[in-house]
């Protein structure tokens, strides 16, 4: 544990204020700063806490069931001709997505806090379905703040909400989206902060969020590093995946960033194109600015306004992105690259064709990614692609889109 | 430091009485009826201006601001303008401190010398920056105080003891209490609470403590002004506004007027404060 930092390191950051070079840090009312600090204390604590990882690496093994499989897409790499393509099967994961494994992380945080109540943000509702299910779980009761735009698209996950306990609360500002959805719970939170327990659903927020939440979701990467030694005896040469907020990205390539012959490629929502405001490239086509909590790459206008951003899919809808993402672009050691609507429509049904896996629209985004790479790759070369969610709850958007009778 | 705000807390001591701190949102609804506003404030009775500085994530305002930004936004505002109104409004007032309020991001994309230069020169007396707790004073509070621009901070029923010392050690002006956990325009919690906080960060400071989250009415700027050196009214500001605007949004004859009586009515809360206590 003494060990003098690695300076040639990419996975030491944050430091001790919260920051990965110039962004992250702590950027909140004065209210929530002593219960950060809180949360802060807790979480070092628990980190080196033997009983505490002992518990987690009991529940994910008997109630989300991991280690989530690395799946090999046979037909999919065969139709593409080059590179071969892994998936690593996150969508399998209890409540479907990769949410769950850092829900489960933070709500052992608030039983050891002592908190008695559950808030949390959604976009998706991937993130509030794993909040509403850890919540129930725990016998918490749950607030969950969805943008009214994403209520009304994301239909399936508000029911499953509703089912497991939990409350929703449709918000309505701006466009009625995630970062609409993250304003609302701060309020919550700001007004609640002696009871309540702010479950944030992405690597990004004020320190230690960012941390905690990446620290929770890197069991993905060091899962898939270790299985693909296994199944190839080597590292893939390109890892992949799709970035809104970025939990599920930073997941995977955080245990690959000190593998120097590993790309790392972050997929962003480009919308219906960078030209205009209908998209959430943050790290594309946006510059650094401050908004819930952290410095980081954001969407805005030359008044320091937030935009409000586009994308298909709920999820990626967010006009900013986690601090180490933005220092991972900054520094080079991550690449970041647009994707379609389009693109992401055509690569969800042909990964659901050949493969028999309806994905979640947002790593959809990373499968044509993938579609765009592969075919220029030698066949001893290895993407592993983080296949972050299923997709039941977009059949009604895509039904929708394709002009399908549901 | 600037030398209006210290002259004015000064000044009301020696009075006897609280200060009323008015707080309107720069552009709402529209420029020109923004600065007939802010001028109107002082005429009325208020001591000190919050400028409200506009931004599209105010994530610690209750509604009524979050609308009043939306409709400053809507109208135009942007930094550059509400500094603009602080130096439009200094031609005929060169007295009454003037404090920005509003949230870092449209600060930090303007340029933190640039802002401060120019706020400096537009005749700006404080700034209070609700997501800059003092773990960020490097961002923008230390190079304010270097230039001589107060660094108002806020200090919450969350700041305990421990923790006050770090929110005291680099404000100047005034502290702002802030009365509740919260998000502005929420109820006014009990009078005898808040005056035991306040003494609670008198012990700790000599700076003016001045209170605000849910002071509505000239009843309760009497009650909060019987301890604290200051009484800060927003919301119920911003909620007049609203009220006064057309169908459309746009400001009607009773718009100015509407903020004139209510901020009379509130002056003469806080004229009454002291003497209500002393009853």
């Amino acid at each position: 544990m003494n060990q003098s930092p690695n300076l040639n390191s990419y996975r030491e950051g944050p430091d001790e204020d919260g920051r990965f070079g110039i962004f992250g840090g702590r950027f909140v009312a004065e209210t929530l700063m002593p219960l950060i600090l809180d949360l802060q204390d807790e979480w070092n604590k628990a980190k080196t806490d033997p009983a505490f990882q002992a518990e987690l690496k009991q529940l994910g093994a008997h109630y989300i069931g991991r280690p989530s499989p690395l799946y090999y897409a046979e037909r999919l790499t065969q139709h593409l001709g080059g590179a071969k393509i892994y998936f690593k099967r996150e969508e399998l994961n209890h409540t479907g997505s990769h949410k769950i494994n850092n829900c489960i992380g933070q709500i052992l945080l608030a039983k050891r806090m002592g908190k008695t109540r559950i808030i949390a943000e959604t976009g998706a509702g991937q993130h509030g379905v794993a909040s509403a299910t850890v919540a129930a779980r725990f016998g918490f009761p749950c607030v969950v703040y969805m943008g009214a735009t994403d209520v009304e698209r994301q239909a399936p996950n508000v029911f499953r909400m509703k089912l497991l306990g939990a409350e929703v609360r449709p918000v309505t500002a701006g466009h009625g989206t995630l970062k609409d959805a993250m304003n609302e719970a701060l309020r919550d939170w700001v007004t609640n902060v002696e009871d309540t327990y702010y479950l944030i659903g992405t690597a990004a927020g004020p320190h230690p969020y960012p941390e905690l939440v990446r620290d929770f979701q890197a069991v993905i990467g060091t899962e898939a590093r270790e299985q693909l030694l296994e199944a190839e005896g080597r590292l893939p040469d390109i890892v992949v995946a799709a970035v809104g907020g970025g939990s599920n990205a930073i997941g995977i390539f955080h245990p690959f960033l000190d593998d120097a012959n590993v790309r790392i490629v972050g997929v962003e929502a480009g919308g219906k194109g960078l030209d205009g405001d209908e998209h959430c490239a943050s790290l594309t086509a946006g510059s650094p600015g401050v908004l819930h909590g952290n410095r980081t790459y954001l969407l805005q206008d030359a008044d320091g306004q937030i935009k409000e951003g586009h994308s298909i899919s709920a999820g990626l809808d967010y006009p900013g992105i986690g601090p180490e993402h933005a220092w991972l672009h900054q520094i080079g050691r991550a690449e970041y690259v647009p994707i379609m609507d389009e693109e992401a429509l055509e690569a969800f049904q042909l990964l659901t064709r050949l493969e028999g896996i309806i994905p979640a629209l947002e790593p959809s985004h990373a499968v044509a990614e993938v579609i765009k790479r592969a075919p220029k790759m030698g066949k001893d070369q290895i993407i592993l692609m983080n296949l972050s969610g299923r997709g039941d709850k977009d059949i009604f958007t895509v039904g929708k889109i394709l002009g399908m009778e549901l | 430091m600037t030398a209006r705000m210290d002259k004015r807390f000064a000044d009301l001591a020696a009075e006897g009485r609280p200060a009323l701190v008015t707080y309107f949102m720069g552009g709402d609804p529209d420029y020109a009826s923004s600065l007939e506003i802010m001028k109107a404030l002082p005429k009325a009775g208020s001591d000190v201006i919050e400028l409200g500085m506009p931004f599209s994530d105010p994530m610690a305002d209750g509604p009524a601001i979050q609308l009043a930004g939306q409709r400053a936004l809507k109208g135009g505002q942007t930094l550059a303008k509400t500094l603009q109104m602080a130096r439009d409004f200094r031609k005929g007032d060169d007295a009454t401190p003037i404090v920005l309020m509003g949230y870092y991001n449209p600060i930090y994309i303007y340029g933190v010398e640039r802002f401060l230069d120019e706020a400096l020169e537009a005749g700006i007396d404080g700034l209070i920056v609700v997501d800059l707790p003092p773990e960020m004073d490097d961002e923008l509070c230390l190079p304010a105080l270097t230039k001589g621009i107060n660094f108002i901070r806020l200090a919450t029923p969350t700041t305990d003891d421990k923790r006050l010392p770090a929110v005291l050690r680099n404000t100047s002006g005034f502290v702002y209490y802030v009365s509740m956990n919260g998000i502005t325009g929420s109820a006014l919690p009990d009078p005898a609470l808040i005056g035991g906080a306040v003494g609670r960060i008198k012990a700790h400071t000599k700076l003016p403590v001045c209170v605000g989250f849910g002071v509505k009415t000239a009843e309760h700027a009497r009650a909060i002004g019987a301890s604290a050196d200051g009484v800060v009214v927003g919301t119920a500001i911003v909620n007049q506004i609203a009220s006064s605007l057309t169908a459309d949004g746009t400001a009607s004859a009773a718009t100015v007027a509407g903020v004139e009586t209510l901020v009379m009515s509130l002056a003469s809360g806080v004229r009454g404060a002291r003497l209500a206590a002393a009853e």
